[in-house]
Order: structure tokens, then C-alpha cells, then sequence
């Protein structure tokens, strides 16, 4: 069993306004047999804090096309993308490039 | 290195935090230095580290103005600031560069304009306040005189925005290069002659911030005339053209009364790539040199440079993350309806999703567009221009378009105020879009002004049209 995974989840470039505007969340994922990876926090972010339209957010099981996922401030396709097992006190940051600049 | 899950509450350390990269995945160095960390992959598959991605964004950005050398030194630069990510940028490299030493300093003199959309945009009051005073107290940190307009003010332009201005028909005459030769002379001697205290960027301070600086909403009854501009359209695509378009009569006006010759906007290459498609399906093949190209200069004396459309859009995000860039994002357009979507989202979404896949979608998009090159007509002042888009009128062959029947569905009120009398100058896809707005009653009133003036001198023309001598018609009754 793993063991409860604490992790910071941040949201920025308007990807926030899907989140009650809460740019900074500190999360607890509970406990559970498989290993929490990418895969799984996007299936709980999409549960449980996101409040209004999923497809904003996610396409299938990763994000969508145009949100960008920095791990510990690094690209997350140097890590492993979606595959990449989390780490008690991971920073986990999506930022929205869609619409302006 | 216990990272083998499952297994971690067994040893007695205490968990490892913040790893570089997984066990799964070997930790890569940058491809550049081959020493720091990688911390974001650009184009395919190259990954730099924070230092390497830096200089490699600081360059590019350099290299866009040098290699294309429109803007001279000494030069009056208006920054459009969005608030967004890519113009955040672009301001931050501005500032960079002008703070450079000497000799490879920038040399232009900034100003900014941030205009205010909220109403559009579905912000209340109270947010656009907000966003209102974050914006203005990052204006000011610059130390740049600065402009807080709104869209709203739009309402206000003189019918003159909609006509070419003098100048800009011809090669501009000094060299590039004699140019800046001549300006470091000037500013040699200024230094020699002790005049050197003040460098040019900081006559922003002295100046301090121009006209319209303070937070001010404009009143209620304007923004009601706004929203009433903008319900009346009917789709989200017409929509987003007329918000673009006040958005650049607005940007072309306090350029022209603020006596900048230049405006910079923060395309990104991800945003032209998706702007080029999109105005393809607009109908605007013809003009997707300018609307997309790094110089614009339909306006005659106001030029308008993309510099940042070399950038991806994820480059940007990461160098504005990186290096604490700050930005203030407001909500873009949206539909009422969660089904009703534009043109322009849909090829959003559409290249989005291909890049995913095949990440070389939007570059070959952009390299496909950068060998589009301005026609030589329309460089030509003497061209009739399209109304609301200032490009050259391209319906020539129009009867065999038969676009009228399409286009004029209602024809009530009288002559001059019935949406027939605009159609004629209009260019094709701004026929198209002026078709899903509202009756011309609603539309801007130097839009109908302008439509009015033309009309009348196409009639005059017309009248007098036997007595005036043709350039090319030969002399009837020769000797």
C-alpha cells in the first residue's frame, strides 16, 4: 500500500478561473494500492477540485492540448509525462496557454 | 534511492524529496552546456537547462528585431499590453534589452498602453477595478510613460482612424544602418557635451504617465453602448473580428496622438500559426501577409511589428514562470451558449491537438506563413482600402463571386444607413462578418461616418466622372 501522498497542486495562466480563481492548493491523495502517478491526480483533480467544465481541463485522461504541467518546476516531459510517480511534497503546476497574451 | 513505491515505509530514511527525475527516466543534462539540469524541453526533444533556455530566449528576441530592422533609434515604440503571457514577455525584453551596456543596447523609447475589455469579457465592475489597479501598478514599476484606455473609448474615434495615414508608400530613406551610426554619434556628443546624465530609458520617469494614467471605469452609459454593439452580433466569430478590430483602431489612435510611429504586439508563433488558419477560413487568404507577418503597415505612418512571433506559446509560459514575469489574466470572450464556439477556437483547438501528436504542426504553419510576402499593391497608397480593415479591396471580379444575394437579406431604412450601402466597401470576408453583425444602426458611429464620407465622394466622383481626365486615356481628337 502506498502511503498518503502530500503534494502542492498550482494552477496559473487563467487555468485557475476553473478552480474558484484558488490559484495554490495543498493536497493529501489518500492512500491506495497503486502507486499515485500523473494519470491518477488528473481522474482526482477531476473529482474533486474541479468545479465547472472538465473539458476545459482535461481531453481523454491527460490534460488538455495548450495546458503545459511543470513537475518541481521542471517539464513534465522530462519526467515521464503522465507515467511519473509522485513524490510526498511534489509541486505540481499547470499553466494555461490558451486564449491571449 | 528508495524510490520503489510500496516499499518506502519498510527502511527507516526519511522520504526524498524533490527528485529530479524519476528512476524510470535516466535525469537528462542540458543538450546545450551538457552541465545544468534540464528544466524544459523546447521544439523536439531539446532540453535546456534554466540558464541555456535564458540566453537562447533573450537572443531570439534580439535576433527578430536586428534581423529585420524596422525600428530605428530613437525611435517611439507603443508596447500593447494584454496583461497576457506573451506581451508580459515582450515587455520584460524590452526592458532587458534597453538596459543592456552600451553597445548592444536597444535603442528605441517605449511607451505602454494596456486597454481595458472587462465589459466584453463578461467582468463585472468590481473585477475590472481590480484588474484595473494590478495592471496600472505594473505599468508603473516600469518606469515608462503609460496609457490605461478601455474599449469603450473605441466609441469616441474620429472617423480618420479608418483612413491611411501620410507616409509609409515609400522605402523610409536613411539606411538602417547610417541610422544607427548617426544616433550613437549623437549620442556621443550629447555625453561629450555633458548632456549624457539622462540615458533614454529613463526619460519614462521623468515624463511620468501621460493622459487617461488613473484607474478610471468610463461611464456606464458608454459601456452599455458597447454591450449593445457587441449582443447585436451574432456570432462568437463576428464577435471576436469586431473586438479586434475596435482593439486596433483604439491601439492605431493613441499611437497616431501620442506621436508613436511604431506598435509592438505580443503574438506568439502558437497564436499566428492558429491566426493564419483562421483567416484563411475567414476569407482572408489575400491579406494573411500582413495580418500575420512581422511588419504591418496597412496604416501608412503607424507600423505594427510582432516581435514575439518566433515564441511558442509553452516557451513563453516557462520563461515567464522561470523568471518571474508577472501577468494579469482576464477571461477572453465566450459565448452565452457552451455549444456556440468561433472559427477562431475551433482552430485553436484543432492545431492544438494535431501539435500534441506531431509537435512540428505549428512551426511548419509558421514557416509555411513566413514566405508569404506583402503583394506590391498593397504598399500603394492609391489603392481603395476595405472600411473596417484598411486592406486592399480584392473584389474585383464580384459579379462572378455572387456574393450579392447572399449578403444583402434585409434591406429597410433608407439608402444611406441600409447595410447595401456599406457592402461596396467592404472587402470580402469583412462583407462576411459585417453580415452577422447587427444593423448598421448599432455599429460605431465613426464606422458609419466613414461609410458615409466614402459614399458620398464615390457619388460625387461618379457625377463629375466625363469631366475628369483619365491618366491613361489617350487625348480624344489627337493633334
Amino acid at each position: 500500500m502506498a502511503a498518503p501522498v502530500s503534494l502542492q497542486v498550482e494552477f496559473g495562466g487563467g487555468a485557475e478561473l476553473l478552480f474558484d480563481g484558488v490559484k495554490k492548493h495543498q493536497v493529501t491523495l489518500p492512500s491506495q494500492p497503486e502507486p499515485w502517478d500523473i494519470r491518477n491526480l488528473l481522474k482526482w483533480i477531476k473529482q474533486n477540485l474541479l468545479k465547472e467544465r472538465p473539458e476545459l481541463f482535461m481531453q481523454g485522461e491527460s490534460v488538455r492540448p495548450g495546458i503545459l504541467v511543470l513537475i518541481n518546476d521542471a517539464d513534465w516531459e522530462l519526467m515521464g509525462e503522465l507515467d511519473y510517480k509522485l513524490q510526498d511534497q511534489d509541486n505540481v503546476l499547470f499553466i494555461s496557454t490558451l486564449h491571449g497574451g | 534511492m528508495c524510490e520503489a513505491s510500496g516499499r518506502c515505509g519498510g527502511c527507516g530514511e526519511a522520504p526524498v524529496r524533490r527528485r529530479a527525475a524519476p528512476a524510470c527516466s535516466r535525469p537528462r543534462p542540458c543538450v546545450k552546456c551538457g552541465d545544468g539540469p534540464a528544466a524544459v524541453v523546447i521544439r523536439i526533444g531539446d532540453a535546456f537547462c534554466r540558464a541555456c533556455f535564458r540566453e537562447y530566449f533573450v537572443h531570439k528576441f534580439r535576433a527578430m528585431l536586428g534581423k529585420n530592422r524596422v525600428i530605428f533609434p530613437g525611435e517611439k515604440v507603443l508596447l500593447a499590453l494584454s496583461g497576457g503571457m506573451a506581451s508580459s514577455a515582450m515587455l520584460r525584453q524590452v526592458q532587458e534589452g534597453l538596459s543592456r551596456e552600451t553597445a548592444k543596447r536597444l535603442r528605441f523609447v517605449p511607451g505602454l498602453i494596456y486597454i481595458d475589455e472587462g465589459a466584453v469579457c463578461g467582468q463585472s465592475l468590481v473585477q475590472r477595478e481590480q484588474t484595473l489597479t494590478r495592471m496600472e501598478a505594473l505599468l508603473q514599476e516600469t518606469g515608462f510613460p503609460y496609457y490605461l484606455a478601455s474599449l469603450e473609448q473605441a466609441l469616441e474615434l474620429p472617423g480618420s482612424i479608418l483612413r491611411r495615414g501620410p507616409g509609409g508608400d515609400s522605402e523610409p530613406s536613411p539606411s538602417y544602418k547610417a541610422a544607427v551610426e548617426g544616433f550613437i554619434q549623437q549620442q556621443r556628443q550629447e555625453e561629450a557635451n555633458g548632456d549624457g546624465g539622462t540615458s533614454p530609458a529613463g526619460l519614462g520617469t521623468q515624463d511620468g504617465p501621460a493622459g487617461g494614467s488613473h484607474a478610471h471605469l468610463p461611464a456606464a452609459a458608454r459601456t452599455e453602448e458597447l454591450l449593445r454593439l457587441f449582443d447585436a452580433a451574432e456570432t462568437l466569430t463576428a464577435k471576436e473580428e469586431l473586438l479586434q478590430m475596435l482593439r486596433s483602431h483604439l491601439l492605431l489612435h493613441t499611437a497616431r496622438t501620442q506621436g508613436y510611429t511604431k506598435v509592438m504586439t505580443g503574438e506568439s508563433c502558437t497564436r499566428v500559426a492558429i491566426k493564419l488558419l483562421t483567416n484563411l477560413a475567414l476569407g482572408r487568404g489575400a491579406f494573411l501577409a500582413v495580418d500575420t507577418g512581422f511588419v504591418d503597415s496597412r496604416h501608412g505612418d503607424v507600423t505594427v511589428v510582432r516581435p514575439m512571433r518566433d515564441y511558442m506559446a509553452k516557451e513563453i509560459a516557462f520563461y515567464n514562470h522561470f523568471f518571474g514575469v508577472p501577468t494579469v489574466i482576464t477571461p477572453p470572450l465566450h459565448a452565452k451558449r457552451r455549444e456556440k464556439t468561433s472559427i477562431h477556437r475551433l482552430m485553436e483547438n484543432f492545431l492544438l491537438g494535431l501539435q500534441v501528436d506531431f509537435p512540428s504542426t505549428i512551426s511548419t504553419v509558421y514557416r509555411t506563413g513566413e514566405k508569404l510576402s506583402v503583394a506590391p499593391a498593397e504598399s500603394n497608397g492609391e489603392l481603395q482600402r476595405c472600411l473596417l480593415c484598411l486592406c486592399a479591396l480584392d473584389i474585383a471580379g464580384e459579379e462572378e463571386l455572387a456574393l450579392e444575394p447572399t449578403l444583402v437579406k434585409e434591406d429597410t431604412g433608407n439608402g444611406a444607413e441600409s447595410r447595401a450601402a456599406f457592402i461596396p466597401l467592404l472587402c470580402y470576408s469583412c462583407r462576411l462578418t459585417f453580415k452577422e453583425m447587427g444593423p448598421p444602426a448599432t455599429l460605431p458611429p465613426y464606422v458609419r461616418t466613414e461609410a458615409q464620407r466614402r459614399n458620398c465622394r464615390a457619388l460625387m466622383k461618379q457625377q463629375i466622372q466625363e469631366f475628369l481626365l483619365e491618366d491613361d486615356e489617350e487625348e480624344p481628337g489627337g493633334s
